[in-house]
């Protein structure tokens, strides 16, 4: 078998914000697991939508709502696809991860009861721990973290002794946005479902470098967002089992998610209409199919070779860096660099690079309780994607030698 | 001197440096010669919301005059409550009240932060002021 490899030039063509200059520099934009850059592909499909057939979805029947409705449902199916999902209506639309996680644990509300417990990793972003200490308080329920190992992994045995049949849900990102780990779901899905409880995973930081087989994985719950796969803001998905798609309650009440209406009683749509009540982000909604399209045409696996090797490279010139520290060492990890210079704030080192033109994230990366655990107020967070290029991550090394430097 | 002439004083300095790399060099060496506040003021209470990085100040009276001390675990931000501080600090309670705080825009400080810091910026400016109206009604 040939391995495809990825023509990286014809790709940065692809990206027409690649192009631009940053403080008098050429852009170089490390900040992927924040926001990945659009396509002109995709950015063709949007304006497209509001050139042509920007109309109402599920209600009009004349041309351009049928059209505007078949080219979602056509994104839905491409996304059932992609994850390879039973059902097309196992697609709930969102406006992202943080909605899609707040669907679930609003649902949840009516299925805990005192006592019953929540297990949540230590490695997650505040959007992942908010929600659930919300709905402990409303529940009387109980948060119980996973703790994690120095190299920002979890620590497997500890979460095996915290499962028992008090156990209803257990919640973990894929992928860590502040570290890089990726967790090993597949063992904890299936000891979660040994003692009865469901599984919400967030995707959000692996969907760009991972394709989830969701049958597969057999996950109750799985969360998506565009934009960190070269589609637009405020736009993901919540995948869910039939089976609890079913028992959830709707989240929201509006158009589009009921079936008869009178003052007396409503009565629910089938699903996914049952989560999506109002007008949804229409054009969004297609425009995450094109992404996919895009990122498939380029082939998942031939993306994950790429940023593997470039997050090695990245890794062993970054160390050549006296004083330089990496937080989240894992055995399994993707393409996160989280860092801090000796005797350097993190914040000093950002302003600096931002004004050679790099984009680096710098701070908590809305993970306090990871920056606790190790002890730090912050880190300098590259993450790169695969329109990045080793000349990107020289200039990168570069502008933190320069840094440091300065800042020394 | 006024804080008047201390502002047009830094507005010269600013002017003399091409770029922003430069700038940055200078704000960290102002951050270096920062009036360190003592450890023991240090405290929560004398940190100041808003600001991303921990921005510590403490103001206390000599005579008629208010004296500022801070501290900061980030040097850039160390760089600019130094030239805030140089501005504002051994002047008059009602002074500092009075005096406005366009020299901040002058030299182009607020639009080369980052939103975080530029809002880090003005929160540290109110705190300055506050402690000035603190005092101001301590010495009548």
């Amino acid at each position: 078998m040939v391995t495809k490899t990825l023509d990286i030039q014809k790709i940065r063509k692809d990206f027409p914000i690649l192009q631009r200059e940053v403080n008098g520099k050429p852009l170089v934009y490390l900040d992927n697991a924040a926001t990945s850059q659009t396509p002109q592909q995709v950015i063709d499909v949007i304006v497209d939508y509001y050139q042509r057939y920007n109309a109402n979805i599920h209600r009009g029947v004349h041309t351009l709502s049928q059209e505007a409705t078949d080219a979602y449902e056509a994104a839905r199916h491409k996304i059932q696809k992609h994850f390879n999902i039973a059902h097309s209506h196992e697609v709930i639309f969102t406006s992202g991860t943080t909605q899609s996680i707040n669907l679930v644990a609003t649902g949840f509300t009516s299925f805990l009861e005192e006592g019953d417990e929540i297990l949540v990793s230590a490695m997650e972003h505040h959007s992942n721990i908010v929600p659930w200490q919300m709905l402990c308080e409303r529940t009387g329920a109980i948060l119980r973290v996973i703790p994690m190992n120095l190299d920002g992994e979890l620590v497997m045995e500890a979460f095996h002794k915290l499962l028992s049949n008090k156990t209803k849900l257990v919640f973990c990102n894929h992928v860590s946005n502040a570290l890089g780990t990726i967790n090993p779901i597949k063992e904890i899905i299936d000891a979660a479902h040994k003692v009865g409880a469901a599984v919400l995973i967030d995707g959000a930081q692996a969907a760009a470098h991972i394709k989830a087989d969701l049958q597969a994985l057999d996950v109750d719950f799985y969360t998506v967002s565009a934009h960190k796969m070269c589609g637009p803001t405020g736009v993901g998905i919540l995948y869910g089992k039939e089976e609890w798609l079913k028992k959830l309650p709707p989240y929201q009440g509006g158009g589009e998610m009921i079936a008869e209406v009178t003052f007396e009683k409503t009565t629910y749509a089938d699903l996914p209409h049952k989560f999506e009540a109002g007008t949804p982000n229409i054009c969004g909604g297609i425009a995450f199919g094109a992404a996919l399209d895009y990122m498939n045409g380029i082939g998942l696996d031939v993306i994950a070779r790429y940023e593997d090797e470039l997050v090695q490279y990245a890794t062993e010139q970054l160390l050549t860096i006296k004083g330089l520290k990496i937080y989240g060492t894992a055995a399994h990890k993707t393409s996160v660099i989280s860092f801090n210079i000796e005797g350097i704030h993190p914040y000093d080192i950002g302003t600096i690079v931002d004004k050679l033109g790099i984009a680096v994230r710098t701070g908590h990366h809305c993970a306090q309780p990871i920056m606790d655990f190790y002890e730090i107020p912050g880190t300098v967070r590259a993450s790169f994607s695969f329109y990045n290029t080793k000349e990107e991550v020289d200039k990168l090394v570069e502008g933190v030698k320069r840094a440091k430097d300065m800042l020394l | 001197m006024t804080i008047k002439e201390i502002q047009e004083d830094i507005i010269d300095e600013f002017s003399m440096f091409d770029d922003w790399m430069q700038r940055y060099e200078y704000m960290i060496e102002l951050g270096k010669s920062l009036p360190l506040i003592e450890e023991q003021y240090k405290t929560d209470d004398n940190l100041i919301k808003g600001c991303q990085s921990k921005v510590w100040v403490h103001a206390e009276l000599d005579g008629d005059k208010l004296v500022f001390t801070a501290d900061s675990d980030a040097i850039i931000t160390k760089g600019i409550i130094a030239i805030l501080i140089r501005a504002f600090s051994n002047q008059k309670p009602q002074d500092i009240i009075d005096a406005d705080t366009e020299f901040i825009d002058e030299i182009g400080l607020k639009e080369h932060l980052s939103p975080t810091r530029a809002n880090g910026l003005v929160s540290m400016v109110k705190q300055l002021k506050l402690y000035a109206i603190a005092y101001q009604t301590q010495l009548k």
